[in-house]
């Protein structure tokens, strides 16, 4: 058999933007089909891939152009049918416009990783950090966990596909990060030696694709056909639930054997605390505001407040039962969302989930839901102490503040005088 | 022109397995008999939300005897190129293994062509992906119980347009000549040798190619089973369906339609409508536009005959 | 994933994975369900008919049945006679109205007699 270029990539600390780091991460990955379209903040991950493609950077990768986002998503799952490794890249809009291929995605349990810059939905246009583009699709079956850092993002891409291609997980993942906070601004990302990514990584599939599905005319097999509401459609349903909820542990030891092997610590995976064994009060956070809030965390120590703060890695699988943990050592947890749900009895995704984790399980913890940063709106390290008060004096004296809206608190908001 | 002695010969095999749940005397299932003779056992075939999804029977059993994916109503083409990039993939990691000769097929009903995939049909013709597109045409939504679509002639009676339908069929096979592919086409079940011919030229060309089939519905056309070649075969005869190739921008109109340049050997448009239940409620005056239309349809490939001679 | 390993046998090669799939309860599933090809995979489509076709003596072998059978149940003997799979024929009628030399006779099912 002829010798097949291959990828070279020596280890390096470089300069990057969050998007290039997704990039990076890409072609780390080996990945073999990308589907590409551009919008507002994503489209540098796919600039940068073609990049990398076009010149010859990932020999025998294939890099699609297509027409809108609906046909990303389907050629993708096209091509990881036929047994190849995929991803792409997508915000906002372009989520909602694939929403029927991501149930579809999904439920085809295929292993594909996408990274989404996150931004607010539309109308009115908004093209920055705001997590409800993700928060949409949390019903599908695709796991979805956020990036506080730009190393994150590249160390997260890898651990994805460690965790999605498992033989017993087989479902696709999000990579969320905040649109232009985290994707167009640069910071010193470690991009890791091909050598020691390959040891991490599964081998890409062979020949015999995936187990579940593939396409060989040796082996003809036909998916997608009708199953009868007395047949066993909603049973092949709950094996979506239970292989979601298993893929907790996959995800705790793909995160370990990350450590093991490249020395960055992401906690137990799906979340990691911060100062919470001796807290009173405690925060639960996701995306970059969690990286600004571990300096409030800081500063408030300082001044002899025992506050903590959890940042959430993982929205689904929800990891219910470290939440459960994390509010027995706690009096007062607040939970700061950065995406809406409308209707639902908090407003907020996160902390929806956080009061349904907890019902049930007798522990008293006061749980107040928060809402900042909705639209890119920028939060200061002043903003985020003055949050953290707000818990400390609901310990303190039980009294919520004043200006709830309908149970939350929407912090920040903006007054013209 | 093949025989039917020399593919009793070479193409015996039935890949489509009988005892499916196509209606019977289905213009569907002839069409992708003689498509699957053509192109043979290596063909990944992917098909949108139509009928061919549904008659390929429920789990755990199928029709098909070589690789077949269902898809999503709008993703038939873009889902091939994904397939296509894949095997690209694959035939880099291992050469020598012909994973890149299996032929990418896609095999839509008109409605997941001309309506809700066309977005994904002109972007995969524009990229010239190398997949075969075939839209199997049955002129309205049947798998859903007889809609219309855009591919749904003048004056038919459809379950949306239960007095006729006001507006004039889609004429694809142009708009996808207009994106310069390697290979368009159109066939039609009454001449399954032509369509063998067809399929086993596209199957060498690489690059976008294109293959339009009349397929007649019996109860969607409303007319006795045991017709439906007839009905395919007058489509030809009236001059309504021409049969024509266009390679790589030179256009030839096939043996079977070539007599019917000369107006006069054309049957009279109401022989054909009046054996279709659908057609009931033509009007005198919609017959003869009806019939102006093809005269003028005849009259633009003789026009574009005429300049590919400059 | 699956407490039996059984839905792994669906990717072995043609001679080895099962002909038709049996699973129990949601546990032996496969992770998605997949179809495997079998003739007669929706029943014996034979008892769709109410008219069966009959391929008479005077046939002169041209195929034109063969070619226009939607199902493809007509097949050619060694002799080069063709011969119809009641199994599956749908009585559609197109072999008939199509036979050039009129030499295919649709007779009523309750009339057939068992060949």
């Amino acid at each position: 058999m002829s010798k097949v270029k291959d990828i070279i990539q020596n280890k390096e600390t470089i300069i990057i933007k969050g998007n290039v780091a997704a990039a990076y991460a890409a072609k780390s990955a080996r990945v073999q089909m990308i589907s590409a379209y551009p919008i507002t903040p994503q489209t540098t991950v796919v600039e940068k891939l073609s990049e990398f493609v076009d010149g010859g950077l990932m020999p025998g990768t294939q890099y699609i152009r297509v027409e809108s986002e609906h046909s990303v998503m389907a050629s993708v799952i096209g091509a990881s049918i036929a047994g190849t490794r995929t991803f792409t890249a997508t915000s906002g809009q372009g989520l909602f416009y694939m929403n029927e291929m991501i149930h579809w995605a999904a439920g085809t349990r295929l292993p594909i990783v996408t990274a989404i810059a996150s931004r607010g939905a539309a109308p009115p246009w908004n093209i920055w950090a705001d997590f409800t583009d993700v928060i949409n699709s949390r019903d599908t079956g695709w796991m979805s966990a956020f990036c506080a850092t730009h190393q994150e993002i590249y160390d997260e891409i890898l651990m994805s596909y460690k965790v999605c291609e498992d033989h017993e997980v087989l479902l696709p993942k999000f990579v969320a990060y905040g649109g232009f906070i985290l994707s167009h601004t640069s910071k010193p990302v470690i991009i890791e030696d091909q050598d020691l990514v390959d040891q991490y990584l599964p081998p890409l599939p062979d020949e015999k694709g995936w187990p579940h599905i593939f396409i060989d005319p040796d082996r003809p097999m036909m998916h997608g056909n009708l199953i009868m509401p007395s047949g066993f459609y909603s049973e092949f349903r709950l094996k979506i639930q239970d292989t979601i909820m298993k893929a907790k542990e996959k995800i705790k030891k793909a995160t370990k054997e990350f450590e093991r092997l490249f020395g960055r610590n992401y906690g137990n995976g799906l979340i990691k605390e911060y100062y919470m064994d001796d807290a009173d009060v405690g925060i639960v956070i996701y995306g970059d505001l969690a990286l600004q809030m571990e300096q409030a965390i800081e500063d408030l120590r300082e001044e002899g407040y025992k506050v903590g703060m959890v940042k959430l890695r993982y929205y689904r699988p929800f990891p219910t039962e470290d939440i459960i943990e994390i509010a027995k050592k706690v009096d007062v947890l607040g939970v700061m969302d950065r995406g809406t749900a409308f209707g639902s009895p908090t407003g907020g995704p996160v902390s929806g989930d956080v009061l349904a984790s907890l019902y049930n399980t007798g522990i008293k913890t006061k749980v107040l839901p928060m809402m900042s940063g909705i639209g890119g709106r920028e939060v200061s390290l002043e903003q985020q102490k003055d949050q953290i008060k707000i818990l400390i004096r609901l310990k303190e004296t039980g009294e919520l503040p004043d200006d709830l809206i309908h149970g939350t608190l929407w912090h920040g908001k903006l007054e013209v005088k | 022109m093949v025989t039917i002695k020399e593919t009793l010969n070479e193409a015996c095999e039935e890949y489509f397995l009988p005892g499916n749940s196509c209606c019977s005397g289905c213009g569907l299932e002839l069409a992708l008999r003689w498509a699957m003779k053509a192109l043979g056992p290596k063909t990944a075939l992917v098909t949108p939300a139509s009928c061919l999804n549904v008659v390929i029977g429920l789990w755990p059993k199928t029709a098909p005897n070589f690789p077949f994916i269902n898809m999503a109503f709008a993703a038939g083409a873009s889902a091939a190129t994904g397939f296509d990039a894949a095997f690209k993939a694959k035939a880099y990691r291992f050469p020598n293994k012909d994973w890149d000769k299996i032929t990418t097929l896609v095999f839509a009903g008109d409605g997941g062509t001309t309506d809700i995939g066309i977005q994904a049909l002109s972007g995969a013709a524009e990229r010239n992906s190398n997949i075969l597109y075939v839209c199997y045409d049955n002129e309205a939504y049947m798998n859903t119980g007889i809609q219309r679509s855009s591919s749904t002639p003048h004056s038919a009676i459809t379950t949306t347009t239960p007095f006729g339908k006001k507006r004039y069929k889609k004429d694809l096979p142009r708009i996808m000549e207009a994106h310069e592919i390697p290979y368009v086409a159109t066939c039609s079940i009454s001449e399954p040798l032509d369509l063998y011919e067809k399929f086993k030229k596209a199957k060498d060309i690489k690059g976008c190619r294109y293959i339009h089939i009349l397929a007649p519905c019996p109860p969607g056309w409303g007319y006795p089973a045991e017709d439906t070649i007839e009905m395919a075969r007058m489509a030809i005869k009236s001059g309504l369906w021409i049969l024509y190739e266009v390679e790589n921008g030179i256009k030839t109109i096939s043996k079977p339609s070539k007599r019917f340049l000369d107006p006069i050997k054309r049957l009279p448009l109401i022989e054909y409508l009046s054996k279709q239940k659908r057609f009931r409620a033509v009007s005198e005056k919609q017959l003869i536009t009806l019939q102006e239309r093809i005269e003028k349809r005849w009259k633009r490939i003789e026009a574009d005959l005429e300049a590919q001679k400059q | 994933m699956s407490e039996s390993s059984e839905w792994k046998k669906i990717s072995k090669s043609k001679e080895e994975r099962p002909k038709i799939q049996v699973y129990k309860n949601w546990k032996e599933l496969p992770p998605i369900p997949i179809s495997l090809p079998i003739e007669g995979n929706i029943g014996i489509t034979g008892d769709w008919r109410t008219f069966r076709p009959l391929i008479l003596a005077g046939c002169n072998k041209c195929g034109i049945c063969w070619m226009y059978c939607p199902e493809g149940v007509i097949k050619q003997r060694e002799d080069g006679s063709f011969i119809i799979d009641y199994t599956y024929c749908k009585g559609c009628g197109i072999c008939a109205k199509e036979c050039p030399t009129k030499n295919i006779e649709m007779i009523r099912e309750s009339e057939a007699k068992d060949e």
